[in-house]
């Protein structure tokens, strides 16, 4: 199996060519996007944190701005900074030429003059790289060189009985065929943890899944508070979700039946060498989670929900799919896959899955996902504690 | 005549594949492949779960095989099982 991608001076092969204007924190974020509006193949997004972070949060939103930027995806990275931020502009690029040798710039508002000035000579370089990027072609390479992210968000009881299953079989598939998959949410493993734990590779990978599932639980018992009041939404349980274990029992259901090879901390990248599924440690929260995948190297993900979501990212393709045929049929405009036969026809989880793996081959190769079209960009990062 | 779909062999509940309406009857595939009827003790939304025998409280309530909850009330055959009549299990810790 193969697909048409980038190659990139890094090594590694991504399924678009953008150029990212990133914002090192909340006070850059329109000032990003602005420069993003102006520029044919620029993409920008509001991050939200970047600042008046203690060190363990700084250091996850410095994973997700590397991650990103280092993303295959990405051709080149404008960093946009305040200038007074904890994520200083120098830390950011830092953090990215450690990751990547990708073409990267940083500009800061405070140094330039404020944010006319800043723009001005933002949008010359990003017309430049972007003018750059335009001229690569797509070469062919192996299915081996895709990471495919999974998720689950706005679960109803389907996405457990259909849409996860269904997503399952294009992860074995894709690992079948040399290529890594990334099972996501450690929140919603609570509950199924014993499972995952009985397919790790090995004693040290089957410790791992139980640590961070762990560590997960014990960090909001000591905030006093207990992660099931917040998990089920509301919607999962007007769905018909009863509890975070049914939830997380439907929720695995997205990796298939594949050994665990590997378990990643939030945003770190996945090696390029590892092959097969691989954990990693994000939140529940789809726009985070999403995220630390994409900061990890994955250049597309599959989500599947029950209730409907639009959420999308700025430099990856997020294939929207369903197992309820109500949901498929009042969402059709976000939702591009419906797994609803699954229950609706009795059809099984391979047959939907031969279709679906398909359509992950035919984005990677250029077509726009519906969130893609849409232009939904929404990006968050796991957090620790409060701002400060 | 509703449809529900028993997930796992050893599961207590099942989910009905269209709302179903009091006293009315429910047919799912039981763990042997036979075709089981159940008469619906009350309203059951859409994808909602539905007891496919008497769970007592306190009693795991079994989905996917898995416990995913327990019973915080007697749940009489044919009932809706939902926040209302179960909660999570206690957790262990696990390492």
């Amino acid at each position: 199996m193969e697909f048409y991608g980038y190659r990139r001076s890094d090594g590694r092969v991504g399924i678009r060519n953008h150029v990212l204007i990133l914002p090192a924190s909340i006070c850059a974020s329109d000032t990003a996007e602005m420069i993003a509006r102006q520029v044919n193949g620029a993409v920008s997004f509001h991050n939200q944190v970047g600042c008046s972070q203690v060190p363990s949060d700084m250091q996850y939103a410095l994973d997700m701005m590397a991650g990103l930027a280092a993303n295959p995806n990405v051709y080149g990275t404008i960093v946009v900074a305040a200038g007074c931020e904890t994520c200083q502009c120098g830390m950011v690029m830092d953090a990215i030429a450690a990751r990547t040798n990708k073409p990267l710039h940083g500009l800061i508002i405070q140094k330039e003059g404020g944010t006319i000035r800043l723009i001005e000579k933002a949008v010359r370089l990003a017309r430049e790289m972007a003018a750059e990027a335009s001229t690569l072609r797509r070469e062919k390479f192996p299915v081996s060189e895709l990471i495919l992210g999974t998720e689950c968000g706005g679960s109803d009881p389907t996405s457990g009985i259909a849409a996860n299953p269904v997503i399952g079989k294009v992860s074995d598939a894709l690992v079948a065929d040399g290529g890594t998959v990334i099972l996501s949410e450690t929140t919603e493993f609570i509950g199924a943890e014993s499972i995952l734990a009985d397919r790790a590779k090995d004693e040290h990978v089957r410790r791992r899944i139980l640590e961070i599932v762990e560590r997960y639980e014990q960090h909001f018992i000591r905030n006093g508070e207990n992660v099931r009041l917040g998990n089920p939404t509301p919607g999962n349980k007007e769905g018909g979700l009863s509890t975070l274990e049914e939830k997380s029992l439907g929720c695995i259901h997205k990796g298939g039946e594949s050994v665990i090879q590997a378990v990643y901390d939030y945003a770190k990248p996945i090696p390029t060498d590892v092959k097969g599924l691989v954990i990693m440690d994000t939140p529940g929260n789809d726009a985070s989670s999403i995220a630390g995948m994409l900061a990890g190297g994955a250049q597309i993900v599959v989500f599947s929900s029950g209730r409907g979501t639009p959420l999308g990212s700025p430099i990856a393709p997020v294939i929207k799919i369903t197992g309820n045929d109500a949901t498929f049929r009042m969402m059709e405009d976000n939702i591009d896959f419906n797994a609803a036969p699954v229950i609706t026809e009795q059809k099984k989880p391979a047959q939907l899955g031969e279709a679906l793996y398909k359509m992950v081959l035919d984005c990677c190769d250029g077509k726009l996902s519906k969130a893609e079209a849409l232009g939904f960009t929404e990006t968050a990062v796991m957090r620790a504690c409060n701002y400060v | 005549m509703a449809y529900a779909l028993m997930i796992h062999p050893t599961d207590n509940v099942a989910v009905v594949t269209e709302a179903v309406r009091p006293g009315e009857d429910v047919l799912y595939e039981d763990a042997n492949g036979g075709q089981v009827c159940l008469k619906a003790a009350g309203d059951v939304p859409v994808y909602h779960k539905i007891a496919l025998r008497d769970i007592a409280p306190g009693e795991q309530v079994l989905k996917y095989g898995k416990t995913i909850g327990v019973a915080t009330a007697p749940i009489a055959k044919g009932e809706h099982v939902h926040c209302h009549n179960i909660e999570s299990p206690e957790r262990k810790e696990l390492i």
